[in-house]
Parts: C-alpha cells; structure tokens; sequence
C-alpha cells in the first residue's frame, strides 16, 4: 500500500475495529496473507489460492466457462430489472413487453441486453463444451465434471426455451406449442409432462404463469447449485486442463 | 455362577446389534416413506382440476348452410365444417405434426399448415407431408331442425358422413 497516493487513509482504514471485524487478516504483504485473502472470503475460496501461470493463456481455455458465466450475471441482473415491469398473464404480458420496448426508460436496452446475453450464454456453454471435448479436458478424474456440464447445458437450454414463451407474442404461442408438442411424441409419459407442463391441454394463461415460475425461481436455482459443483469439481480434479501435453515419444499414443 | 452372571448383565450381543439395526432401518423406511409421500402430493398438486379452456363442443348453424363443396373455417373452434357427398362432416384444423393451425385455401382446394409446410386435401387425407397422419374426422350432429353441434375432442371413423 506505501505505492498508493493515500497510504496513511488505507493504513487508517485496515486498522480500524470495523474492518479488522470483518476482514481478520491484514494486508496482502505476505504469503500468508495473501492465501487467507482467499481463503477468508466466501466468494473467492472457490478459487484455489495459486494457479499455474499457463493456465491464465488465453489459448489455455480461451475463457469460454468465463464468458458463459459473465453472460449468466448479466443474464440474472438485467432478467430482475425486467421483472420490475413484467406481469406473467395473459394478455398483460404483451403489452408489458411492449411498454419496456416503447415506454419504459432505457426499456428496450435492457430488454435486449437480455436476450443478446441469452443467446451468448448458450453459445458460450457450446463452445466450452467443444473446447473440453478436443482438448480431451472430459477424460479422468474429470469425468464426473463432464457430466454436470451436460446438466448444466440442459438447465441453460431449458431457461432459454422458458423465456421464449414469456413476450407472449405470436413467436413465443407457436414456437411453444410446437414444441411441447414435441414433448408429447415421447412415448407414455410424453402426453402427461405436456399436460403438467402447460398446466392444461393448450398453450394457456396457465402455461404462461408455469413458464415464468420456471425460468425465474426452478431453473437459476438448479443452474446456480450445478454451478456451484462444476466450479468446485474443477479445483478438486486438479484445474482447468488445456491442451494435452505432446507425448514425449512421438509413436506413442498420448 | 458365571453362566448366571452372564445372564443377568446381558453383555452386547449379536442381538442387540440386529435390534440398532432395525431400528435405523425404520427410521430410514418413515424418511422414505415422507420424501415418497411429499413428491406425490406435490405431482398431484400441479396438475389442474379445473381448465378454463374454451369449450370442445359449438353450435355451427344448420345443415342447409352446407351443400356439396362448403368449405367453413371456424377459427375459434380450430375445425372446418365440410359439406361433402350427400352429407356433412367435420374436420380438426389442427395439424397432426405439430400442433399449428391449418388454413384452407380455396383456390387450391388443398389445406395447408404454415408452420412446416404440410399438405392435406378436404377429406383430411396427407397429400404432402412432413403431417404422419390424416386431420382427425370429428363429431356432427344435427337436430330435428337440422341444427349443427360440432365437438372436437370426439374423434369419429374417417369417412363418416352425416347423412342429410
């Protein structure tokens, strides 16, 4: 801190009784410090304290996991301020929708904030996915990690499916009806997930309310607990994994 | 002696370890038994008992209306009302591939589905896929006056027709 324009308010402020009651270590100047830093914060311990620095190359991962996951908190910040507006009922939740278009300040950016982060969270977890797979980032002791990707995957194309029907315009009604009626092909127990997920026989007021229940509470609770794990998995299984070593002995089969 | 003695301090046995054993079985069984009768109640709990969907069953004026090559659209209702060879039927618009609503298109003679492109004369009958199945024929019935009653959700043999 003696490198800042303000050492003595910093020192002031890291030894006050109220600081050092929340934050019990002092400052980073040790590597003691440093790690309980990490250790101490509930945000940061799910990152290890020292990482190898290859794995922060660009090419390493090339970040995929992280824009996937900056796309969901953009997702979860711009999805609350819609929900500020939004009625889930029919036929208010139309002119909802077109009232955050046409009349709400800074509506329509917000709106399309959200739906812009919507598409890059999908591509995102895509291309995270693809990244793993040819950097063969899925093989032991990752496996199981490989798993909760594929249901964290599933969550992310299941809230981005729910929020299609939400503007309740023509869009939305055909697009969902379409596709629980895709739903009801499967055999036996596709007509009565079709029936518990639309809340009746049609694309209805119940269908809107069980959607919107769906992608606000059911489905980021579930994204944020698989999320929890994957990021915990990662630390656990010993990093992120980038590109495989190249064999020592080239005839060998890495 | 000691074989009294052993009798009456009961030492841990084989049976007193079955007995822990039960008892952690029975309380594992009345969790079970819980988390089994709350995911029930709750399956059931989401499943609607009253629908305030629109009525299955509709008036579609008289028999008259209907001479040989009366086409009717009743969007509402979602069913076309058919004036065929010496009688009248009725047919689902709903489209058996996926649900969308079909139109009828009068210059063609044909039904189409906008949402995928299927194809099916006014009999009901596939002529162009990707539709896996004919428009479902559904019920007509008529009064002494000749008063039409459609009602989609009965489904009737195709080529039923209500005589005149």
């Amino acid at each position: 801190m003696n490198g800042t324009p303000f050492p003595r308010i910093g020192l002031w402020v890291r030894e006050s009784a109220l600081y050092r009651s929340i934050v019990r270590h002092g400052a980073a100047d040790t590597n003691r410090n440093r790690s309980l830093v990490i250790f101490e914060n509930l945000f940061l311990h799910m990152h290890p304290v020292k990482v190898r620095e290859k794995t922060l190359k660009f090419t390493h991962t090339y970040w995929l996991g992280a824009v996937t996951i900056s796309a969901m908190f953009v997702l979860i910040a711009t999805g609350i301020l819609l929900m500020f507006y939004y009625h889930p009922s029919v036929p208010q939740a139309y002119r909802d929708m077109k009232e955050l278009k046409f009349v709400v300040d800074n509506g329509v950016f917000y709106r399309n904030l959200h739906r812009w982060g919507a598409h890059l969270m999908v591509l995102g977890a895509l291309l995270h996915m693809v990244r793993v797979f040819y950097h063969r980032a899925y093989r032991p002791p990752r496996q199981f990690n490989w798993v909760v990707g594929v249901v964290l995957l599933l969550v992310t194309l299941l809230l981005s499916y729910t929020g299609y029907l939400l503007p309740w315009d023509q869009l939305a009604f055909w697009g969902v009806s379409v596709g629980t009626n895709m739903a009801k092909e499967a055999p036996i127990l596709g007509p009565p997930i079709r029936f518990l997920l639309l809340g009746g026989n049609i694309v209805s007021e119940n269908a809107l309310l069980r959607f919107y229940v769906l992608h606000c509470v059911l489905l980021p609770v579930a994204l944020l607990g698989f999320l929890g794990v994957h990021i915990w998995r990662v630390r656990k299984d010993g990093g992120v994994q980038g590109p495989p070593e190249p064999p020592a002995d080239p005839e060998v089969e890495p | 002696m000691r074989e009294a003695d052993e009798g009456m301090a009961m030492p841990p046995g084989p049976n007193d370890a079955s007995r822990r054993e039960f008892l952690a079985q029975v309380g594992l069984g009345a969790c079970a038994l819980t988390i089994a009768g709350a995911a029930l109640t709750v399956l059931d709990f989401m499943e609607p008992k009253v629908l305030f969907e629109p009525p299955t069953e509709f008036k579609a004026g008289n028999i008259q209306d209907f001479p040989e090559g009366t086409v009717r659209f009743d969007e509402e209702h979602r069913a076309y009302i058919i004036g065929g060879q010496g009688g009248v039927f009725a047919l689902s618009a709903v489209c058996t591939h996926l649900g969308c609503i079909t139109r009828y298109h009068a210059d063609e003679g044909a039904i189409a589905c906008p949402c995928h492109g299927s194809r099916f004369d006014v009999d009901g009958n596939v002529v162009h896929g990707p539709a896996p199945r004919a428009l479902p024929w559904i019920e007509v019935k008529a009064d002494a006056e000749g008063n039409l009653m459609v009602d989609t959700s009965v489904v009737i043999p195709h080529g039923k027709v209500l005589k005149v």
